[in-house]
């Protein structure tokens, strides 16, 4: 077995590196100098806990996890590469396109620009924990009917921001859809499509 | 090294024009004979030109589906790749060594040696535990560069004073021309001549799932995962690249974020994914940034068109010239021509294109290569002559209307669907609610409406296979080396079994996407729904044929007698007599397979195109410049549609990503650096749901049976062809100038209308 890499050195802080730890605000920045010398710091926060990983408990669907993290680690990170949740797709890597949307507490998120330590406590939904068993959740069944995908790369992302849509606004009209879906990239250029969906699902909903 | 063995790699648009003309992948001779008409006429069919969703849905709405960024294999490491950060250099020395020592590090590689020509040129990579490892070792590499000069803008590339992209060849190359009748004569014969120029940026891409490839050799055997357009030519490609035989590789694309002509080829990182797999004796995986799409992977090239054309008082067209300056960095730009060449019935024509490198990336296929930005050339050309004359811009197209290819051959089409486009397409945009003249309306807010022709090649290519398993279980697969890029290839494949053999889409396994499966072409060109469709069906009727064979033995009939109804096979007549769908699969005993395959056509005697015509509505704000798409019309004749459901979806999605192209996309180069400055999806404006316009989708439904025995021709294409024009035409309706550039931002509106005040 190779010599696993001291991931603790900060060394090199990249752009993205940089981004995400920005994103974490005074923690962030106390985070970067000083590493190893204590638990804790002072700053104008008053006194912090400095760490650079973080055992994390969360609930995944629905199945509450432990997991190790890095302080900079993203949740997009933890789902894709420890859980094995590969729905959630990167695709700008910086909150652009919505393509890595999950529900945390039941609010959308892009996960590439959420800091898993955030998540502590927390619950998350993924594309894959939507649907209960083999019942799909009336979204899904709608963008199936409705053909509201075609490469389906963006289509967990648009999918979350549906459901959690919906939850919130059940009789939404297409102004409101074109909204509410506007933080979210189709490449393939299929909105008119998601728009018939997301309506289709907002009343088979309410039939429900 | 890595130079010469990656040198057929990144096939342009110019290859990818012969594939979309079906000219590359001929059939040998005698192999695949012409098959008579199929049966039943479409409104027999029970599921073909119908609605059927997607037979995978189901996955894709879970996460189930898995894309090349989702594989992971045992012992996978990350790859990553050091680009150049000069446009122009001579690589003078490259140390890998502190980088191969980083704990972590299993395989470093040099990838260029002497000159890299533009900035995000692949210089060297190395493969790692993990993916911040990777990008520490890359920060390790040193890399001694000489800084040459270079040319990245390509109006000055033009300069003979400036300096050189290529070895010895000048910067500006004339790359095609076409010439008929006499222009000159065309000119003296017109009543009105004028002359406009029309200006295209360039266009990324963009797929939302970057570029990747996850490669693994087992021995000698090499597996690549790939995000890819073309299963079958990455396969070939790997193979002359690593010197390894074609039989070594196979290629696997299961899903693919989406490609628009820029994974229709081997990638550079790919071959460099399956050197640092050798090297370090486990799998790599290399995933593009989205800043790299920007950099490396293509984009549509720019256009510089200048038409001169003349047209009698009563609409005829007596001449077009056209001169075309394109741009494609270190590859070549996109023959813009074929729409002047084609499109009317005009005698005189004269058609000169040059290409201009400049020290950028190599442009790659863009969705309608040249035909995109010709259209938009052509197009508000004809709606320019239009005014001149005081005619209806429809009534100029209708005058001009022709039935035979107007280019090299001469020959009739077989079908062309095109008039009834334009029909149908006025009827539903409301063609008579536009300006008359163009600018007609008053006010800061003004309405126009506009519309432009396509054309396309969209054939299917002969040789395609396609097999249909048969199980005694009554489980049927239908099998085919093709790829389904979220055009709904699975679900086509799926619907034409099923039809054919009275069963249901779900009932169909399809395999496609590995090298390993019967050779189709790679999916460009809009070849795949009319190559695949046709192949499927052949491999179906064979099967149904062996079937009502098996029936006829167990019911003591002629296997000619024997009818297919309800699941059963029964005795035709009145006999009464049927057997079970089941008994007879039954009786096949082992898996039975069949072979289909898309045979010749008669492309010596017509000419085969798909057409199309789109109308568009818009609202221009006279005072910020800003454009706004109420309402665009899609008519188009694509042969026999085969799943109305993915069929709409194309169309509404080259309606949004003309669009979006006609209204936002640019990317926006550094001229001194030679980087692009808006490489990220922010900066990199594409339309959103807040774009929208209500779009509606028309098929005419023009079956060319003569084609194939579907009927059916290409659909990828044809719809983004006409998208941006049409636009702008409705623009020009709108505020009585053409804007002439895409994007049309606020700015070029702006200037367009000071243009228009100044009277020129």
């Amino acid at each position: 077995m190779e010599k696993q890499p001291d991931r603790k050195s900060p060394g090199g802080v990249s752009r993205r590196d940089f981004i995400k730890g920005v994103g974490t605000g005074a923690l962030g920045s106390a985070v970067l100098p000083r590493l190893f010398a204590e638990d804790t710091i002072v700053t104008k926060m008053g006194r912090v806990p400095v760490f650079d990983r973080k055992n994390i408990t969360l609930t995944v669907n629905g199945r509450p996890q432990t997991v190790l993290v890095a302080a900079n680690e993203t949740l997009l990170d933890v789902l894709r590469d420890r859980l094995e949740l590969t729905g959630a797709k990167r695709a700008c890597d910086r909150g652009e396109c919505g393509s890595c949307t999950v529900l945390l507490d039941g609010e959308p998120v892009y996960a590439c620009m959420a800091l898993a330590i955030r998540a502590d406590g927390r619950s998350v939904t993924t594309v894959e924990g939507l649907a209960k068993g083999d019942n799909l959740h009336p979204v899904q069944e709608a963008f199936i009917e409705h053909d509201g995908y075609q490469c389906g790369f963006c289509t967990p992302g648009f999918v979350m921001t549906t459901a959690a849509f919906l939850a919130k606004n059940p009789s939404p009209n297409l102004d409101e859809i074109k909204l509410a879906l506007s933080g979210n990239l189709c490449r393939c250029g299929n909105y008119v499509k998601i728009y018939k969906a997301v309506s289709a699902a907002a009343d088979k909903m309410k039939g429900a | 090294m890595a130079k010469k063995e990656t040198a057929d790699i990144g096939a342009g648009s110019r290859l990818y024009i012969e594939e979309a003309r079906g000219g590359t992948n001929q059939a040998a001779p005698g192999q695949a004979k012409p098959r008579p008409a199929p049966g039943p006429a479409p409104a027999e069919f029970r599921l073909i030109g119908k609605y059927t969703a997607r037979i995978d849905g189901r996955k894709i709405v879970t996460g189930q589906a898995k894309y090349t960024q989702d594989v992971r294999l045992r012992g996978m490491l990350s790859g990553k790749i050091l680009r150049s950060p000069y446009a122009a250099a001579e690589v003078v020395s490259v140390d890998l060594g502190p980088a191969k020592s980083l704990p972590g590090v299993l395989a470093a590689l040099q990838l260029a040696e002497g000159r890299v020509r533009y900035a995000g040129e692949q210089v060297a990579a190395v493969a790692a535990v993990n993916e911040r490892t990777a990008e520490k070792a890359l920060d390790l590499i040193k890399i001694e560069y000489k800084i040459l000069p270079a040319v990245v803008d390509w109006e000055k590339a033009r300069d003979p004073n400036a300096p050189q992209v290529r070895d010895g060849k000048p910067n500006v190359e004339k790359f095609n021309e076409a010439a008929r009748g006499d222009v000159e004569k065309g000119f003296k014969e017109a009543d009105v001549v004028i002359e406009r120029t029309y200006r295209t940026n360039f266009e990324i891409h963009h797929p939302t799932e970057t570029h990747a490839s996850v490669a693994a050799w087992d021995g000698d055997q090499l597996t690549v995962y790939d995000s890819t357009q073309n299963v079958h030519g990455v396969r070939d490609g790997l193979a002359r690249a690593l010197k390894i035989p074609a039989s070594k590789v196979t290629v696997i694309k299961n899903y693919m974020g989406g490609g628009f002509g820029s994974k229709l080829g081997l990638n550079e990182h790919t071959v460099a994914a399956a050197r640092l797999a050798r090297e370090a004796g486990r799998p790599v995986k290399i995933v593009l940034s989205r800043r790299d799409n920007s950099l490396c992977v293509g984009y549509r090239p720019s256009s510089l068109q200048t038409y001169k054309g003349g047209v009698k008082k009563d609409g005829t067209l007596t001449t077009i010239q056209l001169v075309n300056y394109a741009s494609g960095g270190t590859g070549y730009g996109d023959e813009v021509s074929e729409p002047a060449i084609d499109l009317y019935r005009c005698p005189n024509l004269k058609v000169e294109e040059f290409t201009v490198f400049t020290n950028t990336g190599a442009s790659r296929a863009t969705r309608a290569p040249g035909h995109t930005q010709g259209m938009l050339g052509l197009e508000g050309f004809l709606d320019e002559l239009a005014a001149a004359i005081g005619m209806d811009p429809l009534e100029l197209r209708r005058k001009n209307y022709t039935t035979r290819n107007q280019g090299d051959t001469g020959l009739p089409y077989s079908t062309k669907g095109l008039d009834k486009c334009y029909e149908a397409g006025a009827k539903a945009i409301g063609w008579e609610r536009r300006n008359k003249r163009p600018g007609d309306g008053s006010g800061p807010v003004r309405r126009g409406i506009g519309m432009s022709s396509s054309i396309w090649w969209g054939t299917g290519v002969p040789g395609t296979l396609a097999d249909v398993v048969l199980y005694p279980d009554m489980s049927v697969e239908a099998v085919c080396g093709t790829q389904d890029l979220g055009t709904g290839t699975r679900t086509h494949m799926a619907v034409v079994a099923a039809e054919t053999l009275g069963l249901e889409p779900r009932e169909i396994a399809v395999k496609l996407g590995n090298s390993d499966y019967p050779w189709a072409p790679g999916s460009g060109g809009s070849v795949t729904t009319p190559s695949v469709s046709s192949a499927v069906r052949d491999a179906a009727l064979k099967a149904v044929e062996r079937l009502k064979q098996v029936a006829a033995r167990k019911l003591e009939a002629k296997p000619a007698d024997i009818v297919m109804e309800g699941r059963t096979f029964a005795v035709g007549g009145t006999s009464g007599k049927s057997i079970a769908f089941a008994d007879v699969y039954r009786e096949l005993r082992r898996e039975t397979v069949f072979h289909g395959e898309h045979g010749l056509f008669p492309r010596d005697k017509f000419a085969f195109n798909t057409f199309a015509a789109h109308f568009a509505e818009v609202e221009v704000d006279c005072e910020t410049g800003k454009i706004r798409v109420l309402k665009h019309v899609a008519a188009h004749d694509s042969g026999r549609i085969i799943n109305r459901q993915t069929a709409e979806s194309q169309v509404v999605g080259a309606v949004t990503q003309g669009l979006s192209a006609g209204l936002f996309e640019e990317r926006v180069m550094d001229s001194n650096l030679g980087y692009p400055v808006n490489t990220n999806l922010r900066d990199y404006k594409i339309a959103t749901s807040l774009d929208m316009p209500e779009i509606t989708t028309i098929f005419v439904d023009v079956v060319d049976d003569r084609l194939n025995i579907m009927g059916a021709k290409g659909l990828g294409e044809p719809p983004r062809i006409p998208s941006s024009a049409a636009i702008a035409n409705a623009v020009y309706n709108a505020i009585g100038v053409h804007v002439a550039e895409i994007p049309m931002t606020p700015k070029r509106v702006l200037e367009a209308l000071k243009r228009k005040e100044a009277g020129s």
